[in-house]
């Protein structure tokens, strides 16, 4: 111990005349302690997932993957499946929208119904109950449209109205509808509400105090939170399609069960390319609404 | 009018950033109709008596949920697969987010990085597919089960925090690093004991905030056979047993609202 210490000590007033850095790291025991009860505890998360690598690399399963993989290359680029892609892209884009436009609908009547800024009652104190509790009631629908994930929406409704872009627009309008309104009334509450407040004061509708106090004050907020909902729709509405709701994630799907890799590649390539554009659309949008 | 009191000056007619305004509200439009117009929408079987009729029944088998004592295990099982995966995904995600972050970023300025476009450009493919397809693309290779879904989480997710972990370290501050640097210290000391710990609550949070995330994910990704509540749910629900699916759809639910609320608390509480 004495002889590293003198050599460390040597060294270091040779230099500078700071005190002598420990050689080892000093919080060591306590580093490999966390670590080992890390791997105690991954134990049984690798036993519940059925973690276990060496299956990709077994000599059956090595030959499908590089099949498969190998079949990636060239893309499918037939003319009648490069329509056939546009078209899907289009629908995939056209399910988002409309589910959007319908999950606004939905929003907007519920979040003016949730807004606490906008009670009356609220003014001279506290809410009176009937209010409250409405606006309470409100909220939990929200919370129940967006807590079920839209694949389940979606799965639901491919078994009501059967296969094809109604169950995905439905399941993005109702998923989409309970996020808006909630996030839309956090965002008009979390504002300056003193011109609000003295309108409906003075004797102004909630409507009239919504539209000339509330909203003009965060529209630019509601709409570019809006604009990133509908970038997030389109992801969703290609996922949508694996449960059969139609557009390229339905193609997806199958060109994946029929192990038909160059298709697989064309519409990965094409669904990427669609994202990044709704991305880039959706971040100069946001832009210009500051 | 005589009497008037002087006009107020008019404020702008809009603010600047919204002068397209119009445009974009036309185009908009636009879109939204030809979406509508171009989808061959089954409105008409949606509301029809028949289609609520057959909505009234799918529901009304809903009740009551299965909740025979077997069947309960069963769920409480896919409940726990749900959660490992989340978690195993979320570990792998960040240890190989923490690696490609390492060449993705530039850690001093006169660093060449010359890995950090194509390891940024690997890191948007990884995010840009949703797990979903990762699923289903890995399923081929690992097979129907819970693993391919951890994998397929695992891969998406350390496209999502290889980049946040990226900007993080960009942004620490350079103070620490550039000392040990001019004492010469290597580049995997300077990571370890200057850039590292300052960067770690950060870290730590971005991965909290996507395990938060995956636990949603997880939940469903079992629809294409990844394993979890979803593999339940797609299981029962398409042999038509909707007692059980009532009982899984719960389950999911009931987690869902789970994570929500212990995240709902935890954020309110660091915000204190």
């Amino acid at each position: 111990m004495a002889k590293p210490m003198a050599h460390t000590m040597a060294h270091t007033t040779a230099s500078t005349s700071l005190p002598a850095a420990p050689q080892h790291d000093p919080a060591w025991l306590g580093r490999v302690a966390w670590l080992s009860l890390a791997v105690v505890l991954l134990w049984p998360l690798g036993l519940a997932t059925e973690f276990r690598p060496w299956v990709l690399f077994e000599a059956g399963s090595l030959k499908v993957t590089g099949r498969f993989l190998a079949s990636f290359l060239p893309p499918a680029v037939a003319p009648d499946f490069l329509l056939l892609v546009a078209r899907e892209a289009w629908r995939t884009v056209a399910i988002a929208t409309a589910g959007m436009a319908l999950a606004f609908c939905i929003a907007l009547p519920l979040t003016l119904l949730s807004v606490r800024a906008l009670s009356v009652s609220a003014l001279a104190g506290r809410m009176a109950p009937g209010p409250f509790w409405l606006r309470q009631v409100t909220r939990w629908v929200l919370i129940l449209l967006r807590s079920v994930p839209e694949l389940v929406w979606a799965l639901v409704f491919v078994r009501v109205v059967g296969l094809g872009p109604t169950a995905g627009v439905l399941a993005i309008a109702l998923t989409y509808g309970g996020m808006l309104g909630k996030v839309y009334a956090e965002i008009l509450e979390s504002g300056e509400l003193h011109a609000t407040q003295t309108l409906l004061r003075n004797g102004c509708s909630r409507l009239q105090a919504f539209a000339h106090g509330l909203l003009p004050q965060n529209a630019g907020e509601l709409t570019s939170y809006t604009v990133y909902r509908w970038e997030c729709a389109i992801r969703s509405s290609v996922v949508l399609g694996f449960v059969g709701a139609g557009g390229l994630g339905q193609q997806m799907d199958s060109a994946m069960k029929m192990f038909n890799g160059g298709e697989v590649a064309t519409l990965l390539l094409v669904f990427v390319a669609l994202v990044a554009l709704a991305d880039r659309i959706s971040a100069g949008l946001r832009r210009a609404l500051g | 009018m005589p009497g008037q009191p002087p006009a107020t000056p008019v404020p702008p007619h809009q603010p600047p950033a919204l002068s397209g305004g119009r445009w974009l509200a036309a185009a908009l439009l636009g879109l939204v109709l030809a979406s509508f117009w171009s989808l061959d929408l089954q409105w008409a079987q949606f509301f029809s008596l028949d289609a609520a009729r057959s909505m009234g029944r799918f529901l009304g088998e809903f009740f009551p949920p299965d909740t025979s004592p077997g069947f309960l295990r069963q769920v409480a099982q896919g409940l726990a697969e749900t959660l490992a995966m989340s978690a195993l995904g979320t570990l792998l995600a960040a240890i190989a987010g923490l690696a490609l972050s390492l060449p993705a970023s530039r850690l001093h300025a006169g660093e060449r990085a010359w890995a950090r476009a194509p390891t940024r450009a690997l890191l948007n493919l990884l995010r840009a597919v949703p797990e979903l397809v990762w699923a289903g693309l890995l399923l081929i290779a690992a097979g129907l089960g819970p693993f391919a879904g951890t994998l397929a989480l695992a891969v998406h997710t350390t496209g999502v925090l290889g980049r946040l972990y990226a900007e993080t370290l960009e942004n620490a501050p350079p103070g620490p690093g550039a000392a040990l640097r001019a004492q010469g210290v290597g580049k995997g000391l300077v990571f370890l004991y200057a850039t590292l710990p300052q960067v770690l609550p950060q870290l730590l949070s971005y991965t909290l905030y996507r395990w938060e995330n995956n636990i949603r994910a997880a939940a469903v990704l079992g629809v294409v056979g990844a394993g979890g509540l979803g593999q339940l749910l797609a299981f029962h629900m398409g042999l038509f047993h909707m007692a059980k699916t009532a009982t899984v759809l719960g389950a999911m639910l009931l987690l869902v609202a789970l994570v929500d609320g212990i995240s709902h608390a935890s954020r309110r509480w660091l915000m204190r």
